[in-house]
């Protein structure tokens, strides 16, 4: 379909609000989340976990924890097969220790026992003999000559020669001469910012069942947001082919990047195998904590040039993100996305991946981006305040548009950041008076969204409804968008389709449900699925008519005949052709598989205002709104849903979330009553504005939306605070103590 | 021929050039001539890299096509959260 016809479709089912398929089993305690997942027999898996920040280890004497008769089990780092390759080489290096222990809660032995507390238990008796070995873990400390080396060697070919070893990968991407562009400018900012590492917070903790018999074979029950992912990596570390291992999904009760992963799947396979039972682990909250991925911290530089009547003339950053003993901190996302907005001739970004000694980080909502956007949008913000500048207007005078060419190299296909400005200035809020005390911020974001591997299938019940299968767990309301678009295509309605999430042995290989793809991607399979079933329809009303296929239609859930000279038959419904499909041909099923190379990217603006007590350093939002582009809201709801998600996790991120490490390297506050995540009471109404710029590689024009909401919270609060404050706040989270100092240092001049 | 733009810090292991003339109709065939033209790039397209194809960025898809007037890009490998 043509870019214009996307924008004149009606539709029928697509952009309406329908009752969420899964809502009664969320309400009523009916759905099953990974830890209520039971079978016969089962043994309870425990984790034991470095004390240690940094420590080699000498030896694991489990001779004890085994004599225990409740103990069934008992495994460490030998009962796993070979590394794994590509990006995935140090999977198994995180979820069992090596030779050393990289970072506080790093596991280094496991046990399967009749109860979870003997299980518990049981890891008392294993006796570990540690050297401790000197650590770091500040990403700029990490850096410093001198610093301890957690990984010699690590770096890869990007990197340039004479850097610290806990430099493991470098990116730089941009164009144009930035000395020129500085020069050309009445004003040059140059600013640095910390962000501190957060927690994707999920409510539910990792969870998971597994069972692996001497045969190879093996069934487990995981909440995650990649089953296929989770059964081809957990086959390689136990040692088995993938297809022998069959993966279901849970519900999952909430992921954010934080479940694309494995962590303690492995090791309940393992445990099960050696003691030919179902073993089932769950994660404690402080487990969690110091055992999966936060997102990276960051330490910035952002320089930028502006001209008297608001046009950048150049624009440079630097990104620092440690990633913990792993390399894969998302720097070069950072690096990408911070001045993606913005149309410039001259921008230079540069990324260092650094190791330090905390766990390996995990995707986060558009991982990178937050940070990159919380320093850029703080630079223009001042810079818009020292030229008495409108930071709307300004954004709108360096705004990139169809054509434009990105910071980071491609030019834009049509996009939509103009129109949420737009829409932006025009809303009350941005014209609302602020009361005293208060200060406003606003802040564009960028994510690129992602396509990846997927598979659909669609089978017609003789009843004529319909059963969609998926591969793509539903982390944001994608059944629900799934049965829309089979319905909208099919011409029937919502309530007659089921969206099921299929194991791995039940449908082709799908990719993880990150990077904003599933709408887009499972959509987009889901539409051809359809039109797959259709065409099967058609022909079987034209071998009931006697007809050609090509003389029948399909137009409102009927095949009729395409015109007068196809004949005069009474048109036949989806459910009188499903009805009797066993004598007409066999069963109706419709499928499509794809890798989709058309995942629009998206911006969002958004604008907030905030309250500071400037006695306690209490800062309070008070209004929040976010536009967003969509490309088409398939459910609209779902939609301000991930916008206010977004929101909330920035608020958080902007205002009190963070990791806090002791001097002894260890993680002070695993826990939700020191780790201190918005709740109700500390949030305003969060306002949303649906903006539709249809993306011409999707056929309804659906733009990924679950993680440009993240994008651009931090500025957007942080401009808010600042303004408040009236004193420029670089260091995120700007808890009470981190802001109240802030306040009385610039008082005491 | 397509003109292939690199990222800045892959520039050094291309002769310092901003970009890469490859002899190739397809996604796949740009990235075999870039390692063919340039060994030093291999460890970094094997990996995993995407490409822009006049805007549309293919995260993978080597048989995608590709015309000899395309603004063809290399990124970094997309994923997301």
């Amino acid at each position: 379909m043509a870019l214009d016809d996307l924008r004149t479709k009606e539709f029928r089912v697509v952009g309406t609000r329908p009752i969420r398929p899964d809502g009664i089993d969320k309400v009523t305690g009916r759905a099953k989340f990974g830890a209520d997942v039971t079978a016969s027999g089962m043994l309870h898996g425990a984790i034991l976990r470095s004390p240690h920040p940094h420590a080699r280890i000498l030896s694991i004497d489990v001779s004890r924890a085994i004599a225990e008769p409740a103990v069934k089990a008992v495994v460490t780092r030998a009962d796993f097969a070979g590394n794994l390759e590509g990006e995935d080489w140090n999977v198994l290096e995180n979820i069992m220790a090596g030779e050393r222990a990289l970072y506080d809660g790093h596991a280094i032995a496991a046990v399967a026992a009749t109860s979870a507390l003997s299980a518990r238990d049981a890891l008392k008796l294993i006796d570990v003999t540690y050297e401790k070995l000197p650590f770091v873990t500040d990403v700029d400390e990490a850096i410093r000559p001198g610093a301890p080396v957690i990984r010699e060697g690590a770096a890869d070919e990007s990197v340039p020669e004479g850097l610290h070893p806990n430099i493991v990968r470098y990116h730089e991407n941009g164009h144009g001469d930035v000395e020129k562009g500085f020069a050309e400018a009445d004003l040059v900012i140059e600013r640095s910012f910390v962000t501190e590492a957060t927690h994707q917070g999920y409510i539910e903790p990792h969870a998971c069942l597994a069972q692996l018999g001497p045969d190879g074979k093996g069934e487990l029950w995981c909440c995650t947001q990649g089953h296929f992912a989770a059964a081809r990596i957990c086959a390689k570390l136990v040692g088995i082919d993938a297809s022998q291992l069959r993966v279901t999904p849970s519900e999952i009760g909430g992921g954010f990047g934080g479940k694309t992963t494995v962590f303690i799947e492995p090791v309940a396979l393992a445990l099960s195998r050696k003691a030919n039972r179902p073993v089932k682990i769950v994660m404690s909250r402080s487990e969690v904590f110091r055992a999966t991925g936060p997102t990276s911290s960051a330490s910035m530089n952002v320089k930028i040039g502006m001209r008297k009547n608001g046009d950048i003339t150049a624009a440079e950053g630097e990104f620092r993100l440690q990633g913990g003993a792993f390399p894969n901190a998302p720097m070069e996302f950072a690096a990408m996305c911070a001045f993606a907005p913005y149309d410039l001739e001259h921008v230079r970004s540069r990324g260092w991946d650094i190791l330090c000694n905390r766990p390996k980080q995990a995707a986060y909502r558009a991982p990178g981006s937050p940070m990159g956007a919380f320093a850029v949008e703080s630079v223009i913000d001042e810079l818009c305040n020292r030229l008495k500048l409108d930071p709307i207007e300004v954004r709108l005078r360096n705004a990139v548009k169809e054509g434009a060419r990105a910071a980071f190299g491609p030019r834009f296909q049509r996009i939509g950041l103009i129109e949420t400005l737009e829409q932006a200035k025009a809303h009350p809020h941005y014209m609302a008076e602020l009361k005293p005390g208060q200060g406003r911020g606003v802040s564009c974001g960028f994510w690129f969204n992602h396509s990846g591997e997927t598979s659909v299938s669609l089978a017609l019940s003789y009843d004529g409804t319909v059963s969609l299968s998926v591969g793509t767990p539903d982390i944001g309301g994608s059944r629900a968008s799934m049965c829309q678009m089979a319905a909208e295509e099919l011409g029937i309605p919502y309530e007659n389709v089921r969206t099921t999430i299929a194991d791995t042995g039940s449908l082709g290989y799908n990719d993880i449900s990150h990077g904003s793809r599933v709408t887009y991607a499972s959509g987009l399979a889901t539409i051809r699925a359809a039109q797959d079933t259709i065409r099967k329809l058609c022909a079987r009303a034209a071998a009931r008519w006697e007809i050609d296929e090509e003389a029948v239609v399909w137009e409102d859930g009927h095949a009729r005949p395409a015109g007068p000279n196809a004949g005069e038959f009474e048109p036949l419904s989806l459910a009188a052709i499903a009805a009797d499909m066993g004598e007409t041909g066999g069963p109706i099923a419709g499928h499509f598989e794809i890798t989709p190379n058309g995942a629009g990217v998206s911006f969002a603006t958004h604008i907030v205002d905030a309250e500071v007590d400037r006695e306690t350093g209490a800062a309070k939002v008070v209004r929040y709104t976010v536009v967003q582009d969509a490309g088409k809201a398939i459910h609209p709801s779902y939609v301000e849903g991930q916008y206010q998600g977004g929101a909330v996790q920035g608020i958080g991120w902007a205002l009190n979330e963070e990791y806090v490490y002791g001097d002894d390297g260890c993680l002070q506050n695993a826990g939700f009553l020191d780790y201190r995540m918005p709740v109700a009471s500390d949030l305003p109404f969060i306002d949303t504005v649906i903006v539709e710029v249809p993306n011409p590689g999707h056929p309804y024009g659906v733009r990924g939306v679950g993680e440009t909401s993240i994008c651009p919270p931090l500025a957007a609060i942080a401009n808010a605070v600042s303004n408040a404050a009236d004193v420029r706040m670089t260091h995120l989270p700007m808890s009470p103590p981190r802001l109240l100092k802030a306040i009385q240092e610039k008082e005491l001049g | 021929m397509v003109d292939v733009v690199l990222w800045s810090s892959l520039r050094r292991f291309a002769d310092d050039k901003t970009s890469v003339e490859v002899d190739a109709d397809t996604v796949g065939g740009i990235l075999s001539g870039l390692i063919h033209l340039h060994p030093a790039l291999k460890p970094h397209i094997e990996r995993g890299v995407s490409v822009s194809v006049d805007g549309t960025i293919i995260a993978s898809g080597r048989n995608e096509p590709v015309a000899h007037d395309s603004e063809v890009v290399l990124l970094q490998r997309i994923k997301g959260g």
